[in-house]
């Protein structure tokens, strides 16, 4: 082991003929490796991608938690038919709906339900989704040809086609709320993150620090649960994060078909929804929800998007 | 390579019972009784609807009825729907409007997501890859009604240049601007898919071989980049040729286009059973055929992959 430097080295390719040659490749020795997920946020906090998107998403957990903050008009009293479709007023900055409703609160008030499909959809992938398929990544076998097959089945049919089918079930008829509506996009979520995590637990499984512990005498499922599924979890967060975005324009579409959200309860999908018939006389109240679903949509997909740079050391060389 | 797609070709057996079963359940416990539903308010004629249950083998037990659908489909004796039509001849009317919307669409994706993805990647960092990048990822944010809505007001209404809805018989022509909605949230993807990959492979060692060959830009960029850049995208378009003809159900709803997403939506509402699953079958079957080919063509573009 080399004698250890005391002077700080600026460039690790120093010119051979000023510095020993050994200096070059004693890189600061006694500093530990920074992990994965240190490194990444070291990456990430000099993004700007990064940045915006984690503020916008901030600001919209806390619209969807308080909305009485953000503005004092209730969403669905005071709905005077007299203001039907009406021009933006000091007060009501975006105008009023078909029913006199103003359409800056019901936006405020609408974050709440989409906001809850979209987090607990991708929760709910997330846990059937990476279970199976980090079972059938790291035991292999009939097992995972069982998955694969299964997650093939699901993957054939279309999300807005298997959900309308599933919505017209007699349980899910009859108790239309936001849950069915997170069961459904769940069930037809999962296949992809059980291929992604089965992809990402493969190229783990015969790790050597994996190796290690099985002849340390850890069992088979305990180094999947601490070692396998802690390392391979990177890829699967870029697409959940990506994925939460997408299930909130799913919930909309559903909404819009009339067979997601139940029409009481406000949402972005369903202002749209219901703003189509005066797109020609008012477009204002189909846009301004369609805005702010699509911004909250695209904080998502950039925090997704930014979280792959950082993860991925391959993509940050270049 | 025969053996490697026999062997595809068996396992997409599984996958394709597990989904039309899958349908099949789902359907088969809608709520109602679609006999009931003929009848509308009239009292039901209970002799009458005792022969149409037999005639839909409604009276079976669940998995009597989907075996009996299974020898019906392998014989291509769909037998009718509600109102009597052969389903069959339903097919043949809504699936051609639906595979030329759908070919349209892919179309648009592959030629504009890849010429755009192409350049914005061999100008990695610059404004136009910026520009492209962020216009993409707004795409993928707005609803797909929503754009719908908007293109058909703004280019339909407004300015004219298509009809904004299609209607009777839908030609090639009238289908051009439903095809670029159905098909803008695809174009986005494949978009960044090529630029991803294009700017992976341009490091890669054998374009530097290629280039230290003295092999002109154009080649390299065209013979050796492009054509190993292109595996991943090929894989998405064949994926979505199936995503494209399911998904069309919202594009088909806003420009009136009697397609299969149309029909299917209305079969569903109404409880039609056997129409239902026939139109599924057929989906997932071009579904996984698409995927077949995917993997086939997959051999042709990369040398190095070789199926024994």
């Amino acid at each position: 082991m080399p004698e250890k430097r005391t002077e700080k080295i600026e460039h690790y390719v120093a010119p051979l003929d000023e510095t020993p040659l050994h200096a070059t490749d004693n890189v600061a020795e006694d500093v530990q490796p920074l992990s994965l997920w240190a490194e990444a946020w070291r990456n990430l906090r000099k993004q700007p991608l990064f940045i915006i998107s984690t503020i916008l998403i901030v600001l919209i957990v806390f619209v969807a938690l308080f909305p009485g903050v953000f503005t004092q008009t209730p969403p669905n009293q005071n709905c005077l038919l007299a203001n039907s479709d009406g021009d933006p007023v000091p007060g009501h900055p975006m105008g009023f709906t078909l029913q006199g409703c103003d359409v800056f609160s019901r936006i405020i008030y609408g974050t709440q339900a989409s906001l809850t499909v979209g987090i607990f959809a991708t929760l709910g992938a997330l846990i059937i989704g990476g279970t199976l398929g980090a079972i059938a990544g790291f035991y292999g076998g009939w097992l995972d040809s069982v998955i694969a097959r299964l997650g093939d089945v699901f993957f054939a049919l279309p999300l807005i086609l298997g959900a309308i089918i599933i919505m017209q079930l007699p349980f899910f008829r009859e108790n239309r709320n936001v849950w069915t509506v997170v069961i459904t996009l769940t069930v037809f979520g999962w296949p992809q993150i059980a291929r992604i995590t089965r992809g990402a637990v493969l190229s783990v499984r015969n790790a050597d620090f994996v190796t290690a512990a099985r002849s340390l005498g850890v069992s088979r499922p305990a180094a999947l649960v601490r070692h396998v599924i802690p390392n391979s979890l990177a890829p699967v967060i870029v697409v959940a994060t990506v994925n939460l975005g997408i299930f909130i324009v799913a919930e909309a579409t559903l909404s819009f078909l009339g067979i997601g959200l139940p029409p009481d309860v406000m949402s972005w999908g369903n202002d749209i929804s219901s703003a189509q018939v005066s797109l020609r006389s008012n477009p204002s109240t189909l846009l301004w929800p369609a805005a702010a679903l699509s911004v909250t949509v695209l904080s998502f997909i950039m925090l997704g998007d930014a979280l792959r740079d950082a993860l991925d050391p391959k993509a940050r060389k270049r | 390579m025969t053996w490697y797609i026999i062997r595809r070709f068996l396992q997409m057996i599984p996958v394709f019972f597990g989904a039309t079963f899958l349908v099949y359940f789902l359907v088969f416990s809608l709520p109602g009784d679609p006999i009931q539903a003929l009848f509308g308010d009239r009292p039901v004629n209970e002799a009458v609807a005792a022969q149409l249950r037999e005639q839909y083998n409604l009276d079976e037990p669940f998995l009597v009825q989907y075996f009996l659908y299974l020898k019906n489909l392998v014989t291509f004796n769909l037998g009718n729907d509600f109102s009597g039509r052969p389903v069959a001849e339903v097919l043949v009317q809504i699936f051609p409007v639906t595979i030329r919307l759908a070919i349209l669409a892919l179309i648009f994706e592959a030629v504009f997501g890849i010429i755009f993805g192409v350049v914005a990647g061999l100008r990695k960092g610059k404004l136009f890859d910026g520009t492209v990048l962020v216009a993409s990822l707004i795409v993928i944010a707005i609803p797909i009604f929503v754009l719908g809505f908007v293109m058909q007001f703004v280019v339909g209404v407004k300015l004219g240049w298509a009809k904004p809805t299609v209607g009777g018989d839908a030609g090639w022509l009238d289908l051009i601007l439903p095809a670029i909605v159905l098909g803008l949230v695809s174009f986005a993807y494949v978009l960044r898919l090529t630029r991803t990959s294009i700017i992976e492979n341009m490091h890669a060692d054998y374009v530097r071989t290629a280039t230290a060959k003295g092999l002109s830009r154009q080649r390299v960029v065209v013979v050796h980049i492009l054509r190993n850049s292109m595996i991943p995208v090929v894989t998405f378009l064949g994926a979505d040729l199936g995503a494209l003809m399911g998904g069309a159900i919202v594009t088909e709803g806003i420009f009136n286009v009697p397609g299969v997403g149309q029909r299917l939506y209305q079969s569903v509402l109404r409880g039609e059973g056997p129409t239902i699953v026939s139109i599924v079958s057929v989906l997932v079957m071009v579904y996984i055929l698409a995927n077949l080919l995917v993997d086939v063509l997959y051999a042709w573009l990369d040398p190095r992959i070789r199926y024994a």
